[in-house]
């Protein structure tokens, strides 16, 4: 009998000490912003996944170093995805829930994106697909939850055509023209088609397609293709290996590095740096930023979070492209919970609703973002509800066989082409899915 | 004209790369009736180590000689590959004598899981760099022949030729030694391999070793060509068909299948892929090995195999 009554008080004792822990760690998570983060740190686009993440995450610690976000701390957790669709979507469904609720997603592939852009109205958590997704989903009006931030590939290609125009002389000097677009034979690879072949008609110019199998190593036929056809231009929408792998082939068959062009998940270290001479010439578009190594706030990374032994990866590729690109989808994310804090209160928790409503009203002008420590490296971004990109600029550079180095002025991506194409694919989009499109009104609420 | 004999070329330089690696499929399937999955994490594994020690010994040693370096780097990968084949045999095939193909193939299915993440933890999983002096540039050779004359890629022209070597020097190490006849039997059946002597655990180790060596070789060859990176594994995958169509207990097989294969996928995508969409060669390569399949089961040169009933 005795044993019983010892044996309920500790029950009892347990019961209350693990409720007294409740409370306070309810609090703490009342205190602290979710992050999901999904990766891929293994498999065949590792060597471009670890950059990106290695740079969100150090962001999300300098925040955090900082004091957070008006006192409000981040917590994050990462996710394997492979850059497979099922793992991702797996993934999503699994941290979707975690820490009080994931304030915004951010898929690192377009695969996953698509897949989630099904399943994130139903949840109510943005996803924000900073340069990549669907290129439609610009359209805040149908596309409610996604966010293809400072760029989709419809920009992308619009922006490299007109410098190859502007390198030509013009757009009436395109006609009789031949591009080739070399891309990886997957939903991202193949979104820019349907801007080129627009421009094509606008211009007189000639697109020749050449898919390239996953995971891209074999593309000896496709360059040999290049070299029968002899296109004036070829533009690259390749990832992880495939870059390096079609530079490659395009020293092997002797076509002109200088010529090729490619998109910005297909300039970055990982693609040239073992190719190093061979690349040498090879272009590549810079979604606003590129290699960043003396940016004010790469200077903050290295002394704030670094320097004080709690880097995520190696010190040496802080700043470099992909890095970069990791810590500004980390600082976008950021700044949207900032905004929403202004409106649901400065200090306070945001869900995934506030934080939509934090992205549709970005306003990152240029001093806010020289204040964060981006001068130079970015120009300024404005949402709203029906424009969920923000911004349209980008540029290009070069790789000169040690690094990359601007080559060009800034350009904007043409809205006169792009908002056509956006509104009818949108439409198609809502008439197939049964959605009723947001009326300014809407966006009000 | 000259576009087709590029193609062609190139078809069959990729097709003796394709060899190689299948080559070590059906060295270990030959010796031991396992269908080896892992050749492929075999060889992400030896490329991985060939290129993190070239790039560690010159700091370690002070060496500055870049064929030294890579010398001492291939010494030392062979060892490991040595050590691979050893823990393969003490760890998993030794306990599975005599169990059934499927049982088998499911333990390499697990060694290549292990390998790839134990190279990638050991090694990293950044694109590393084997640079072995193999020459970029191509060069244009029957000008006076073909208009605008042929273009060669000196890089595949060299790697065929290494690979058509040691194509060549397994051939007769299997056909013409005693540990290759030793390898044959054991084959046949293990039992009776054991009861006429032969150490099995020996022989197994013997030809994991070879296996590794061949991936070793295939590592470097494609490691210098798309640098060595996780992908490296599926370069393997590529190789299936060529078994498939060779036959899985024939070396000539492999050689023939791979380069059938090499061809026939460059000239489908150049010639066929731009009429259905292009991106074609991965699958059209196993079409064209069960087309083979249809009219000969066993593969090309592979032993008609007949059940009593």
């Amino acid at each position: 009998m005795k044993q019983i009554r010892k044996l309920a008080i500790a029950a009892s004792l347990a019961a209350a000490l693990t409720g007294g822990l409740t409370v306070p760690q309810a609090f703490a998570q009342a205190k602290e912003q979710f992050f999901p983060i999904l990766v891929y740190r293994t498999g065949a686009y590792a060597p471009n996944g670890v950059p990106w993440a290695n740079g969100f995450i150090d962001y999300l610690k300098l925040t955090n170093a900082k004091g957070g976000i008006n006192g409000i701390k981040l917590a994050f957790e990462e996710c394997e995805t492979g850059y497979a669709t099922d793992r991702g979507v797996e993934c999503y469904e699994r941290l979707k829930g975690k820490h009080g609720g994931a304030t915004a997603v951010q898929p690192l592939s377009t695969g996953i994106t698509f897949a989630l852009t099904e399943k994130a109205p139903g949840d109510k958590i943005p996803v924000i697909t900073a340069g990549y997704g669907r290129s439609e989903s610009q359209n805040g009006a149908v596309f409610g939850w996604n966010f293809p931030l400072i760029g989709t590939y419809w920009m992308g290609a619009d922006v490299l055509v007109q410098h190859i125009a502007k390198k030509e002389g013009g757009f009436d000097k395109l006609k009789g023209k031949k591009i080739a677009l070399v891309y990886h034979d997957s939903p991202y690879g193949k979104e820019p088609i349907a801007l080129l072949q627009e421009r094509a008609k606008m211009h007189g110019f000639d697109v020749q397609l050449l898919p390239v199998a996953h995971p891209g190593v074999e593309q000896k036929a496709t360059w040999l293709q290049i070299r029968q056809n002899k296109p004036d231009y070829v533009f690259l929408w390749g990832w992880g290996v495939m870059n390096s792998t079609s530079i490659k082939e395009a020293q092997a068959t002797g076509y002109p590095r200088e010529k090729m062009y490619g998109v910005w998940w297909s300039g970055a270290e990982p693609d040239v740096k073992d190719v190093g001479e061979g690349a040498k010439g090879y272009n590549a578009l810079a979604m606003q930023h590129g290699a960043e190594p003396n940016a004010k706030v790469i200077k903050d990374v290295l002394g704030m979070v670094h320097g004080k032994g709690q880097g995520t990866g190696p010190k040496e590729e802080v700043g470099q492209v992909l890095y970069m690109r990791g810590l500004i989808s980390a600082m976008l994310q950021v700044e949207g919970v900032r905004k929403a804090q202004e409106r649901y209160g400065k200090g306070k928790h945001i869900t995934g609703e506030q934080m939509r409503w934090g992205l549709e009203n970005l306003n990152l002008d240029q001093k806010t973002l020289d204040a964060l420590g981006f001068a130079g490296v970015m120009r300024p971004v404005q949402t709203s509800c029906l424009d969920h990109m923000g911004s349209a600029w980008a540029r290009v550079h070069t790789w000169d066989g040690k690094k990359w180095s601007f080559s060009s002025d800034w350009y904007q991506g043409d809205e006169k082409v792009l908002r056509p194409m956006v509104m009818l694919a949108s439409g198609k989009y809502a008439d197939e899915k049964k959605i009723k499109p947001r009326t300014p009104e809407d966006c009000k609420k | 004209m000259s576009f087709f004999i590029e193609t062609l070329l190139g078809g069959l330089m990729t097709g003796m790369l394709y060899s190689l690696v299948a080559l070590g499929f059906v060295l270990i399937y030959k010796a031991s009736g396992v269908f080896n999955f892992a050749q492929g994490a075999m060889v992400l594994f030896a490329a991985l180590a060939m290129a993190r020690f070239a790039e560690w010994i010159p700091g370690w040693l002070g060496i500055e000689s870049l064929f030294l370096a890579n010398l001492i780097a291939i010494v030392i990968t062979v060892g490991i590959m040595f050590v691979v084949a050893w823990l393969v045999e003490r760890l998993a095939l030794r306990h599975l004598v005599n169990q059934n193909e499927a049982t088998l193939l499911m333990a390499t299915l697990g060694i290549t899981y292990v390998l790839d993440g134990v190279g990638q933890t050991l090694f990293g999983s950044d694109i590393y760099k084997i640079d072995v002096g193999m020459p970029k540039d191509p060069v244009i050779m029957f000008e006076a022949l073909f208009q605008g004359g042929v273009l060669i890629n000196k890089e595949d022209f060299i790697a065929a030729a290494i690979a058509a070597i040691l194509v060549a020097a397994l051939t007769l190490f299997f056909q013409k030694t005693p540990t290759g006849r030793a390898l044959r039997a054991v084959a046949d059946d293990h039992q009776a391999a054991l009861s006429v002597g032969i150490p099995l655990d020996r022989i197994w180790v013997i030809v994991w070793c070879v296996a590794g060596i061949t991936a070793l070789v295939a590592g470097i060859i494609w490691g210098s060509k798309l640098g060595v990176q996780f992908s490296l594994s599926t370069v393997a995958l590529r190789a299936l068909p060529v078994v498939i169509l060779g036959g899985l207990t024939s070396v000539p097989g492999a050689i023939i299948g791979g380069l059938i294969i090499g061809v026939g996928e460059k000239i489908s995508e150049v010639y066929l892929g731009p009429y259905v969409g292009g991106g074609i060669e991965i699958w059209f390569a196993y079409m064209l090995a069960l087309v083979f399949l249809l009219f000969r089961p066993q593969g090309l040169f592979g032993e008609k195999i007949i059940d009593r009933v």
